[in-house]
């Protein structure tokens, strides 16, 4: 009991005496606000990062996926609400998002290294690209797509009946998922081989 | 030379508006006069009702009932046949593509669509509730026939026949 009040009183000596310069209540409120203003700027740089311009910022962003996506209805459509590349390319969730980041530094290299400097490099590698977000997407259930889409809230009478019926016998069963059907819904698709051409 | 080339465009300037009220109307400009610009009406929305259309005669290539748009057909992909092809048309429930398509102009079987049937687009057509700009006076078959007098059962004799 003793010891105990003892290495209070010792504590509490620590923390009233001034430190040398800067009393230790002025250091942790110091530290506080730089946490605040580290953390501000740590999520300031996500946000900048998660915008679509930083992503066309890049020629092979910009001039191969960006410029696709501008015919389609997640860029132009009868409303005007839109889905940026960050909203299908890097999830919401937050701890999702930074693994995300780090996965992303590769393309960094990409672009250092110069892998797909021209249209006809970044077509060659395409259908690598692709197969990594379907691989992404399949995995997570489409999360990306349900952050906007939500199949609980679908009104199937309100769809065309080719779409309320595949919807109703594959998606509603959870059968499939939006990425097995909605293919190429934002950018072309690279040479599918033979599945999509043939019989 | 010159001049007289100015001169053929400014009677063609002339002449058109002259043309337009003389009643001789472009059915796709309208009576706007050559030199102007027409106002096209806005494009409409292609009828996507899912609902099968009839066909005019039994060759015709059957127009699309449901939207396509962004549907890729190119060296990739060929977005129709995801749907319609001998494979998918089972879980689709598309329409499977008939056995024409997968024949050659020397009428062989191909085991792959074949090449001239390839750009679906070519032959069939999505559809708009639109008011026709021109007349039609086209008639189905059956009409056809309906409207022929009914021949006579005793006077044709096979004779072309031996
Ligand atoms: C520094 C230039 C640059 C920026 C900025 C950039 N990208 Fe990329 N991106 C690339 C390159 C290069 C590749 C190809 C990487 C490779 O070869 O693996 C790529 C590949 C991709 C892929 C394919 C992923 C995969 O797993 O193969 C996606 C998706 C993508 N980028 C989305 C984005 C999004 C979304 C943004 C904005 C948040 C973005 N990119 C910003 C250069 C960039
Ligand atoms: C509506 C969702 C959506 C939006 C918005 C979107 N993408 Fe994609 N993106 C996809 C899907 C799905 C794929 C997988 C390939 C496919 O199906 O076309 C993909 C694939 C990619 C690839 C891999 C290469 C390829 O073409 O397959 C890159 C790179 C890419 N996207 C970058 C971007 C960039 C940059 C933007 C913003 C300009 C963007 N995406 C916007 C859904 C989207
Ligand atoms: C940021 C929100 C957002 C995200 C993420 C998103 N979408 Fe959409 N999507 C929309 C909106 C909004 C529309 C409807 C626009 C309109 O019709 O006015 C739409 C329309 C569509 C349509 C209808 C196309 C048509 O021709 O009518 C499909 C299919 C679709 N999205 C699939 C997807 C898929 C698959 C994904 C995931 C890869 C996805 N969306 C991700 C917002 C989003
Ligand atoms: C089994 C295949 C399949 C799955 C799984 C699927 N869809 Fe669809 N979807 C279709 C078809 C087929 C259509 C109609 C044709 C088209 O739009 O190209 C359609 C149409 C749509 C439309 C437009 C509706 C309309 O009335 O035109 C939206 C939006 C859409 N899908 C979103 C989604 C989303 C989001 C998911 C995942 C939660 C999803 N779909 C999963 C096949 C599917
Ligand atoms: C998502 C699946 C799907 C895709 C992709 C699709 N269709 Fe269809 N199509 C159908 C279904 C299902 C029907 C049956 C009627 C309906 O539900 O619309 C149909 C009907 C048709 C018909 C009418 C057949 C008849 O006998 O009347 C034609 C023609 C047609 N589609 C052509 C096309 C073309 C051309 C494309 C590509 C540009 C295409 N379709 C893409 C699903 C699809
Ligand atoms: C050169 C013209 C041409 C092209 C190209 C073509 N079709 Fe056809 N299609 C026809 C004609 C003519 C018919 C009706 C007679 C027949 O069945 O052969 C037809 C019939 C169909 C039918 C109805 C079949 C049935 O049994 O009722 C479908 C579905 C169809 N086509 C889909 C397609 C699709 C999908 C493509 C692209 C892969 C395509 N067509 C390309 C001419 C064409």
């Amino acid at each position: 009991m003793r010891s105990l009040l003892d290495l209070a009183r010792r504590y509490w000596a620590t923390i009233s005496r001034p430190s040398r310069y800067f009393s230790l209540g002025f250091l942790v409120i110091g530290g506080f606000v730089a946490g605040v203003i580290f953390w501000g700027a740590f999520n300031t740089g996500m946000e900048l990062t998660n915008t679509e311009a930083f992503c066309t910022g890049c020629h092979e962003m910009r001039d191969n996926v960006f410029v696709e996506l501008r015919s389609t209805i997640h860029y132009t459509n009868r409303s005007g609400v839109r889905a940026v590349c960050p909203d299908c390319h890097v999830p919401h969730n937050w701890t999702d998002k930074v693994a995300r980041k780090m996965q992303a530094s590769k393309e960094v290299w990409g672009k250092v290294f110069g892998t797909i400097d021209t249209r006809e490099k970044f077509l060659d590698h395409r259908l690598e690209l692709a197969r990594h977000e379907w691989a992404r997407m399949k995995a997570n259930n489409s999360l990306e797509c349900r952050n906007c889409h939500g199949s609980d809230y679908m009104d199937l009478t309100r769809q065309s009946p080719r779409a309320a019926d595949m919807h109703s016998r594959f998606l509603l069963t959870g059968e499939r998922t939006c990425i097995d059907c909605h293919k190429g819904i934002a950018h072309r698709l690279p040479d599918m081989g033979t599945a999509l051409r043939s019989p | 030379m010159r001049i007289i080339a100015a001169l053929l465009v400014v009677a063609g300037l002339a002449s058109a508006p002259v043309l337009a009220q003389s009643g001789t109307v472009d059915a796709l400009r309208g009576r706007t006069p050559v030199a102007d610009e027409s106002r096209p009406p806005p494009l409409g929305n292609p009828e996507n009702k899912d609902v099968r259309r009839e066909r005019a005669y039994s060759m015709q290539p059957p127009t699309i009932p449901h939207k396509i748009d962004n549907y890729q057909v190119d060296l990739n992909v060929n977005a129709c046949l995801g749907c319609h092809s001998r494979g998918r048309a089972p879980v689709t429930q598309a329409v499977a593509v008939s056995v024409s398509h997968y024949m050659d102009r020397d009428g062989n079987f191909l085991a792959e669509i074949s090449p001239r049937r390839y750009f679906c687009e070519q032959c069939h057509v999505t559809q708009v509730d639109a008011k026709p700009l021109v007349g039609n006076a086209f008639l189905d078959v059956d009409e056809v026939l309906k409207r022929a007098p009914p021949p006579a059962r005793t006077a044709a004799k096979p004779a072309s026949h031996p």
